[in-house]
């Protein structure tokens, strides 16, 4: 049985010993999130960029894809690790005006892990393989760009030369897309 | 299944022999049920002044002036507030209605997060009582208990620092407390798996074809709102302008798919994840909490081990279950390994013990710790653009970096599943 009260008596007895240094411990996102990024295991077309090397909550992914529609382009993609990680996935928008049947005009990715798949058994490489395969793989049947999935689904051509103009820089239909060929 | 929402009222931080230190964060009531004879319009509306978070204010009751009197009557008889209450905070309520009503005890109120109190505050305590609102509270206040154990040198907690917290949760007519012995019990990082998680729905399906009220106001939240950010700034589900904009553009939504159902009401649960609360629950799971603090704090009978569910939505069940101790876990199952190195060492020495056949035989170990309140990347060797930052930091030695006697630093390595955490011994 613990005898509470007992004990903390003893404890104001013993106050006069030199206090410990109240050193703020790591939470247990951050833990995580330390043991995920050490783990990182990045597949060649994708890097990270942390714009403050202590702040691992924040990070910046960039995406080359070297094959598909989008070969020879690049895309960047931010993270937000909420304090709830790995409870709740991060929160990753892409930051490239991009013409991707699974990505909007605003940055938002459909990519079911990021939401109603995610488990926390899934780690910053599972997104990142993830968001990669949309690359590979657009995918017409679960669209957030309506106008751009049909395209693909219509008339592929059509679309890899529309995915062309946006990486250039340019217009497709009034939709103003900015360079983002390396 | 635990509950994510809070007990009645307030919640109990902390607990000692003559003193309760009453914090409010959010204050839930009961709401009546939609069969109860009270008119709709006052009901909801006493709903949403209950509702708020923080202290009441006049602007959620003047504007229908009608309804003032019976509402705040209905609150009288069941709860602790009052008329004049209106505008202060619900902790100095609750603490000045206790300390009035029962002779001897002494409640002191806090109102303000439970976060913005520091590990002195909490080590003052000898049980904490929690009836929080959401799962990132109580995994705050889990960790910090945990934080707060020190261990003798065999690594078991030395007693009188290791704080029980026992946490209460209810939702709707279902509920669940339980006793968490920290550093020997199961904590809450450990059965994390089963708080069931928020409901999400597809963004795509939100997009493109919503069939769902919901997915229409999950829309307007998540896509619309960032975009035309009517107010500037995020959505606050306490704020009525929002919750209006939020309604009117999911209406015309909903509208526009064909789809009904969209309400003030049902807006406000999606936005704030709203489930309410039930008097007899909250009180039933109050009661189970009060039992096993009178149990730890007289030793008169073992407490709860260690979770019991309680569940009236059919009929009544209850049950008790020990949880297990995950050895993994991040939070409990974290013992601090002491490390023995030379106060003028560099943390590359630091590393490469770490790495040696006769340490930790570690591969490519990534380093961070806390200096000042402050989380800090001491060195992490395979992400290439922190290598980068922190290579200039294997240079230095410890007491350049800021790590005195005594300091953890976290240690993530491909040789062990979970996160380690070394404490700096000087020789
Ligand atoms: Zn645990």
């Amino acid at each position: 049985m613990i005898k509470l009260f007992s004990l903390k008596q003893q404890k104001k007895e013993g106050e006069a010993c030199p206090k410990q240094g109240t050193q703020k411990k790591a939470t247990a996102a951050q833990l995580r999130i330390t043991k995920d990024l050490n783990e990182l295991n990045l597949p060649k077309t994708c890097d990270t960029e942390f714009p403050d090397a202590n702040d691992l909550l924040n990070f910046k992914l960039i995406i080359s894809p070297d094959e598909g529609f989008y070969k020879g382009g690049r895309f960047v993609f931010s993270f937000k690790v909420g304090p709830n990680y790995p409870h709740e996935p991060p929160k990753v928008k892409c930051e490239t005006s991009i013409y991707h049947p699974n990505i909007d005009l605003e940055g938002n990715v459909c990519l079911n892990i990021l939401r109603e798949d995610w488990k926390p058994v899934l780690t910053v490489n599972s997104i990142i393989y993830g968001l990669q395969y949309l690359f590979l793989e657009p995918n017409p049947e679960d669209p957030l760009n309506k106008e751009a999935a049909d395209v693909l689904q219509n008339n592929r051509r059509m679309f890899e030369q529309n995915v062309m103009k946006a990486m250039r820089g340019g217009y497709v239909g009034t939709q103003y897309f900015e360079r983002c060929l390396k | 299944m635990p509950w994510k929402r809070p007990l009645s009222g307030l919640y109990f931080s902390g607990w000692s022999v003559s003193r309760f230190e009453v914090m409010s964060g959010s204050v839930e009531m009961e709401v009546q049920s939609d069969d109860s004879p009270m008119p709709a319009a006052p009901k909801s509306w006493m709903r949403n002044a209950m509702e708020r978070s923080g202290p009441f204010c006049l602007p959620d009751f003047d504007h229908r002036p009608g309804a003032l009197h019976s509402v705040l009557g209905q609150i009288q008889v069941q709860f602790l507030f009052r008329r004049n209450d209106i505008g202060r905070s619900k902790a100095e309520v609750a603490a000045n209605f206790i300390n009035n009503r029962i002779p001897g005890v002494n409640v002191t109120p806090h109102f303000c997060k439970i976060q913005d109190k520091d590990e002195d505050f909490y080590r003052q305590f000898h049980v904490v009582v929690c009836g929080l609102d959401s799962v990132p509270a109580r995994r705050w206040m889990n960790g910090m208990l945990h934080s707060l154990i020190e261990y003798d040198d065999d690594n078991t907690p030395i007693t009188g620092t290791n704080i029980p917290l026992v946490d209460g949760g209810t939702e709707g007519l279902k509920g669940n407390a339980r006793v968490i012995l920290t550093g020997t019990s199961a904590c809450i990082e450990c059965t994390l798996g089963l708080y069931p998680p928020q409901v999400t729905y597809p963004l795509c399906t939100i997009a493109n074809t919503p069939r769902l009220p919901e997915h229409c106001i999950e829309y307007v939240k998540i896509i619309q709102w960032p975009k035309e950010n009517p107010y500037q700034c995020e959505i606050d589900g306490d704020d009525p302008a929002h919750l209006c904009w939020i309604h009117e553009k999911s209406v015309e939504r909903a509208s526009h798919f064909g789809i009904t159902g969209v309400d003030y009401k049902l807006v406000q649960g999606v936005v704030k994840n709203i489930i309410p609360a039930v008097a007899s629950t909250n009180a039933s799971i109050a009661a189970v909490c009060a039992n096993e603090v009178f149990k730890l704090a007289t030793g008169v009978c073992k407490p709860l081990n260690d979770y019991v569910v309680l569940n009236q939505s059919d009929g009544v069940y209850t049950f008790a279950f020990a949880n297990e101790k995950r050895e993994d876990c991040l939070v409990c199952g974290r013992k601090a390994n002491i490390l023995n190195i030379k106060e003028d060492a560099k943390l590359e020495e630091l590393i490469s013990k770490l790495c040696q056949d006769d340490g930790a035989r570690m591969k490519n170990p990534g380093l961070t710790t806390n200096v000042n309140g402050k989380q800090m990347t001491l060195y992490i060797a395979t992400v290439p653009s922190i290598e980068r930052q922190t290579r200039p930091n294997l240079k230095k030695t410890l007491t350049e970096l800021g790590l005195v006697n005594g300091a953890e630093i976290v240690v993530a390595d491909e040789t062990s599943p979970m996160s380690m955490t070394f404490k700096l011994n000087f020789i």
